[in-house]
């Protein structure tokens, strides 16, 4: 029997990593992610969990231990936020490098300074290039699947990869709201023991983790790169299966409203839901927009994108971290580059805003898409972007 | 959709008024969302929580700037904070306060309907605390009923344990002695 309860989204993704019998969680507290950690601390001490809880001094060992015992073959969890993210920065390439199937919650929060606990997406910015599979979610019911989902396709003999669920931290984190937990039936059906392609074990020693010389090293970031564009299938046909059973499909990129609109949102994460609202109050007045919602970040879903975008004139791109000195926010900048190369491709107008929490209601994406309508026959140079909302 | 934003201070549990009536909603089979101003927490600093409850799925995770309904958990805060900022013109504020809504009506110059209870004094002599949570709880559902007494139960006892049945108690002694005034345009 699935359970349609009332909880807190952060203690929700704890019972799903614990639904998914994880061997052991290495983690170390920090704002937002606490409550996760929290949770599975106590379902381990409280006997919930057969797992080991490994209280950690810092996130960079959090992911060293991670590493170590994902290298062993057991289940691995580990999560955390921000400057967390900072400390543990190397072992996350590695750990990639490495194809350790770990999955990592990242509670996504502003890197600081100045100083803030609050929500955007700085923190996963900089780790894009880790080589992980990196997805986001939009609400708790969706952190929820995707906490079980990420262990079946990080530990896909095709995949072994770490991968990374980023939630929104407090607009995600802190709120109480109704998720339909797992039947423990569909658990055991869909997600199998973890076989893992590679072990350390005493009996039969091999090395993990050596030195790449020159006359490797480009071959094993080649091998490490293709390992990931080739995740993308299992990453499709599990959201798939998953589908099958839960009755809830996830995409790549998921679409609302999008049919022959000349304007497009394309948003991450928890936004998606609000900029969904104005996307209706829009097109109650007549006007031609719709919604893109960006979940697969990594790898990155090109064919997906060109795909849903086709017909569109405008899109509208909201970055919620800051490339300082590049060429608009993150996101905008690598659309931008996916789409180059399309016959008729839309004008990309980036919005950075809601940084470090700061508030982005419906009202604000209607005046977005006010600013974007009237640029969008003047002499506006594609790469413009504007900070939303900034007081100068 | 009714929105209900809660003003108290670090330790009152204005956080925890709006998870337990989220999820006795969410039993209910409606949707729900409880949430709190996001930010470091401070026992004795004002805070802010915010409430949703529908029939649909709820959508926006914006803060709440146009609430139907104020709950403030503390008597101190109705000169601190401008509770009434932004509300409906059909909106209620329900406060724990010794004055009467409509005594606040005329010395805060709201017109808004005014429901209050002494909860700090009901909260003292049931719960021996000053945390007045449960309690406004009572008061909330004297002046609007998105959910029943009856609906706290479940919550209540897996959120208290074996002081549950006391806090029951408490919030019903709310429901019974908070006073309403409607609104009053010459307020």
């Amino acid at each position: 029997m699935t359970k349609r309860v009332g909880v807190e989204v952060s203690i929700a993704a704890a019972e799903a990593v614990g639904m998914a019998d994880v061997d052991v969680v290495s983690a170390y507290p920090i704002t937002p992610q606490t409550h996760i950690v929290e949770h599975l601390s106590e379902m381990v001490a409280d006997g919930h969990l057969d797992a080991e809880f490994i209280p950690v001094e810092s996130e960079h060992s959090a992911m060293s231990v991670a590493c170590g015992s994902s290298a062993t073959g057991a289940r691995t969890f580990t999560c955390t936020s921000s400057q967390g993210l900072a400390v543990m920065n190397e072992v996350v390439f590695l750990a990639a490098s490495l194809r350790l199937p770990i999955v990592m919650a990242l509670a996504n929060r502003s890197l600081s300074g100045p100083l803030s606990i609050w929500n955007d997406h700085s923190d996963v910015m900089s780790i894009r290039d880790c080589g992980a599979i990196q997805i986001f979610t939009e609400n708790g019911q969706d952190v929820f699947d995707h906490m079980i989902y990420a262990f079946k396709v990080a530990e896909n003999p095709k995949v072994s990869l770490p991968f990374i669920v980023n939630l929104d931290g407090f607009l995600l984190t802190h709120v109480i709201e109704p998720i339909e937990y797992w039947d423990k039936e569909w658990v055991k059906q869909f997600l199998p023991e973890l076989e893992p392609v590679n072990r350390l074990h005493p009996d039969k020693a091999i090395t993990m983790g050596a030195l790449g010389m020159p006359n490797i090293f480009t071959e094993a970031k080649r091998a490490h790169e293709q390992a990931l564009l080739d995740a993308k299938s299992v990453v499709l046909d599990t959201w798939k299966e998953m589908g099958d059973i839960t009755g809830r499909y996830y995409h790549p990129v998921e679409e609302y409203k999008t049919e022959g609109a000349e304007t497009l949102f394309l948003t991450l994460g928890s936004f998606g839901e609000i900029a969904s609202l104005t996307v209706d109050e829009l097109q109650e007045q007549g006007e031609s927009v719709g919604l893109l919602k960006l979940r697969l970040w990594r790898p990155f879903p090109q064919e997906e994108l060109l795909e849903a975008v086709k017909g569109a004139k405008q899109v509208i791109v909201i970055d919620r971290a800051v490339t300082f000195g590049g060429v608009g926010g993150p996101v905008a900048a690598e659309i931008r580059s996916a789409l180059y190369h399309m016959e008729e491709s839309p004008v990309i107008t980036n919005y950075i805003c809601g940084l470090a929490g700061r508030d982005v209601t419906r009202k604000d994406f209607a005046k977005m898409y006010e600013m974007s309508k009237s640029r969008e026959n003047d002499s506006v140079k594609q790469s413009e972007y504007v900070f939303y909302g900034v007081r100068e | 959709m009714i929105e209900i934003r809660l003003h108290g201070r670090g330790g009152q549990g204005a956080v925890t008024s709006a998870e337990l009536l989220a999820i006795a909603a969410i039993n209910k089979g409606k949707y729900a969302q409880a949430f709190p101003s996001f930010g470091p927490e401070r026992r004795g600093a004002p805070v802010t929580a915010f409430l949703r409850i529908d029939d649909d799925p709820i959508r926006t995770r914006a803060e709440i700037y146009n609430p139907d309904v104020v709950l403030v958990l503390d008597p101190s805060i109705l000169r601190l904070v401008n509770v009434a900022a932004g509300i409906k013109e059909d909106g209620v504020i329900v406060a724990n306060s010794k004055y009467s809504g409509s005594e606040l009506q005329n010395e805060l110059k709201i017109g808004n309907g005014f429901a209050s209870v002494n909860a700090t004094k009901i909260a003292m002599e049931e719960l021996g605390l000053p945390i007045t949570n449960t309690t406004m709880i009572g008061a909330l559902l004297k002046t609007r009923q998105f959910v029943t007494v009856d609906d706290m139960v479940d919550p209540f006892n897996d959120r208290f344990g074996r002081i549950a049945e006391k806090n029951l108690k408490t919030l019903k002694r709310a429901y019974e002695e908070t006073n309403f005034a409607e609104r009053n345009d010459s307020a």
